[in-house]
């Protein structure tokens, strides 16, 4: 398999097999070693403030979350179990409804263990973003050893 | 594009608050936060002084088939949630707070099983108020995950 073909395996399967992304709507954009790119076409009931018209901020989150993990997959480049140790978002701007929210996320460090992906949220313009996040993922197939895919947790 | 629609929130925030106080009904608080139904978060009033967040498992918060296990977004946005819920029934806020930041760490995969979160306001300032918020499963001493965030406060709103 080419790092090509992974990469679309990757994108073919991600919304099968993490139901919860099916239901929210992440649509990927892109998909490689060095990033990935998705969009999350806006929702009513992504709503957090209703008088103000914001979108929750879990929404803006859990998309972080995925993406990350997602990134952190294709940028082993093969199949891997992995697991998020931790999370940081910083909301930087307010998230309106009636926009997609685009997430770029990356892996910019790797070790036989642990991983440290980062990612920004925006909707009109990636120099605007609406949120940053950073995060540490586990690889929790033992080094070596090649784990199932089944670790988009 | 879906076209986003004004909902109306049926109640205002004060009716919404005391009826959760007063008739330990919080159908209308949880109203206020249309993502806080779409995850089908509850609130359980039976201690006032000390709220407990309630997901009911469904199929659809899966983020790993293969496990099964609760995708580790649908952790964070729940316990994000929770902490808001918990800061519109606690404070007597005259808006949603806005939240300036969050951190989650993660202890345990969440099963395919009910979650629950509670919160704690550790500083309460002005503008600024910081929550702690534990989320367990079916055992309270062994937490899922441990979160923080911080909320911004309408400053301008009378005590």
């Amino acid at each position: 398999m080419t790092p090509q073909d992974f990469y679309d395996m990757l994108r073919r399967t991600y919304a099968t097999s993490v139901p919860h992304v099916g239901e929210l709507g992440i649509e990927l954009i892109r998909v490689d070693g060095r990033a990935v790119e998705a969009r999350l076409p806006s929702k009513p009931e992504f709503l957090g403030d209703v008088e103000h018209q914001l979108i929750h901020t879990g929404v803006v989150t859990a998309l972080i979350d995925s993406i990350c993990g997602l990134a952190l997959i294709a940028h082993i480049g093969k199949p891997t179990r992995i697991a998020t140790l931790d999370l940081r978002v910083d909301y930087l701007r307010p998230s309106r409804p009636g926009k997609d929210l685009n997430c770029r996320a990356e892996c910019y460090r790797l070790t036989e263990q642990i991983a440290f992906l980062r990612a920004e949220v925006w909707q009109n313009d990636p120099a605007t973003p609406v949120a940053s996040g950073m995060g540490a993922f586990m690889r929790t197939a033992r080094p070596g050893e090649d784990g199932r895919l089944s670790g988009l947790i | 594009m879906t076209p986003t629609q004004k909902i109306p929130a049926a109640v205002s925030m004060e009716e919404a608050r005391r009826l959760a106080r007063e008739h330990k009904d919080p159908g209308a608080l949880l109203a206020l936060v249309p993502y806080a139904v779409f995850l089908g978060l509850r609130m359980d009033l039976r201690d006032l002084a000390a709220p407990v967040l309630h997901l009911p498992f469904k199929p659809s918060l899966i983020g790993n088939a293969a496990l099964p296990a609760i995708h580790g977004g649908v952790v964070a946005s729940f316990m994000e949630s929770a902490a808001l819920m918990h800061l519109l029934l606690m404070l007597d806020e005259r808006r949603v707070p806005k939240s300036i930041d969050f951190s989650i760490d993660y202890l345990r995969s969440a099963q395919a099983e009910d979650s629950f979160a509670a919160c704690a306001v550790e500083r309460l300032g002005r503008r600024v108020a910081q929550v702690q918020i534990r989320c367990w499963q079916s055992d309270a001493a062994r937490p899922v995950a441990l979160g923080r965030a911080h909320f911004l406060l309408d400053a301008d709103a009378p005590a």
